[in-house]
């Protein structure tokens, strides 16, 4: 993408902040994340053109089972989302969620999760586990319905489209009063998945908890993140997804975006804005607002990706 | 007048009862030998407490959000406690007993049992 273009972008974007709402286009180009108008995105034919085929749709904490005041049908939203994603003129290629499939870790919370997965166009899922999936003594819920493709241990990598793909878990090994944590097991697998890889192959990471701290007082980040952020330095676009705190946070570092998705079932509070990340009650007009996907596009000349946030309001 | 003497007895034995098992309370159960956590706003309240060894601990989850109690040891794990649901664990043993909550690793509490 030219400069001029890119200036042309940045003004589209400060123009859709200014409409707000509508859901914001995010083009990740050499690294920098720049949001782009949405509206005017889809009115530009050449450049809906250049956006190409969504790739894939992130969607996260889902929180089967959750039944309180701050959204007490999440199947409802659940379905909402389903129906929205399905109803993309281009269907993704993958659906990814980013965790909390389930509110309590019970049995019949994953099988209404799966029953309700089974609506995607989409059929392929790929998932990580968020510390709500995760509680049961021998955690033998959530690696029963979705641990094949990690063989039991919740870490995997695959390809799709020339991008490689890295799920990783941040949940099973919580050190007391700490933050999430990778352990060095998998960060050693990370390191050797990574190798010999091409620097100019698009990564794509996703985990439940955020990669980068965003708020340590409510244990929002990741304690061992900085050992995984080595090996994907050299590579000119990284995308990090997580889900977890149940609104949009982003960061760009050199070549790697961080993002975090919307929650499908009920928003959290801001970072610090009360006593911790209880549920967040607001009018019910505005619930559909705060809840939503992430779709994520390839663009592959150069090679790039495109992300944008899309609500459950009414457009 | 048949029946009202059936019905005396029934009262009669009912009085017992709940006499033996009141009586069963108080052995088991004085204030002494329970204590109670409440957890509220992402917090254990007390977060350090000193028991008796023998004495029953209950964690009540007040918070509209799902806790759990879990030893540092393994010693015990409550599994997901949604809002207004418990878990007790009776400690037997003197000794200083760490716990978090496996949902959120900030809460931290102790127990010190004598």
């Amino acid at each position: 993408m030219s400069d001029e273009k890119l200036l042309q972008s940045r003004r589209n974007a400060l123009k859709c902040m200014a409409y707000g709402g509508a859901g914001t286009l995010f083009v990740l180009a050499g690294g920098v994340l720049t949001p782009l108008d949405l509206a005017k995105a889809a009115d530009d034919k050449p450049g809906t053109a250049r956006l190409g085929k969504p790739l894939f749709v992130q969607i996260s904490d889902t929180h089967i089972g959750f039944n309180k005041d701050a959204n007490p049908d999440v199947g409802g939203t659940l379905t909402q989302t389903i129906d929205m994603v399905n109803g993309m003129a281009e269907q993704p290629a993958l659906i990814i969620h980013t965790g909390d499939i389930s509110h309590l870790s019970r049995p019949a919370e994953f099988d209404q999760a799966q029953q309700m997965f089974a609506r995607f166009r989409t059929t392929e899922l790929h998932t990580v586990p968020g510390e709500h999936d995760t509680q049961d003594p021998t955690v033998t819920e959530y690696f029963n319905r979705f641990g094949k493709a990690s063989d039991n241990k919740g870490y995997y990598s695959f390809d799709h489209a020339g991008v490689h793909f890295i799920a990783l878990v941040n949940v099973l090994q919580f050190k007391p009063g700490g933050l999430g944590t990778l352990g060095p097991d998998q960060l050693a697998w990370v390191a050797a998945d990574l190798k010999g890889r091409s620097s100019s192959t698009p990564i794509v990471v996703f985990a439940h908890m955020p990669l980068w701290t965003i708020y340590e007082p409510w244990g929002w980040g990741t304690g061992d993140a900085d050992q995984l952020m080595a090996p994907l330095r050299r590579f000119g676009s990284v995308t990090v997804l997580n889900g977890h705190i149940h609104q949009i946070v982003q960061k760009v570092e050199g070549n790697i975006t961080f993002h975090t998705a919307r929650s499908t079932a009920y928003p959290q509070p801001a970072a610090g804005e009360g006593p911790g990340p209880s549920p967040l009650k607001v009018p019910a007009d505005q619930l559909p607002g705060m809840l939503g996907v992430t779709s994520v596009s390839v663009v592959t000349h150069p090679s790039s990706m495109l992300m944008s946030d899309t609500t459950l309001a009414p457009a | 007048m048949l029946f009202g003497i059936y019905r005396t007895f029934l009262i009669a034995a009912v009085v017992v009862a709940v006499w033996l098992l009141a009586a069963g309370d108080q052995a088991v159960a004085t204030p002494s030998n329970v204590a109670q956590i409440v957890i509220k706003d992402f917090m254990f309240a007390p977060d350090s407490l000193t028991i008796k060894a023998g004495t029953t601990v209950t964690w009540s989850n007040k918070d509209d959000e799902p806790h759990s109690v879990v030893s540092d040891t393994g010693l015990f794990r409550s599994g997901a406690r949604d809002t207004d649901e418990t878990f007790s664990f009776r400690f037997d043993q003197p000794g200083i007993y760490h716990f978090t909550c496996s949902i959120h690793p900030k809460m931290v509490g102790t127990i010190i049992v004598e």
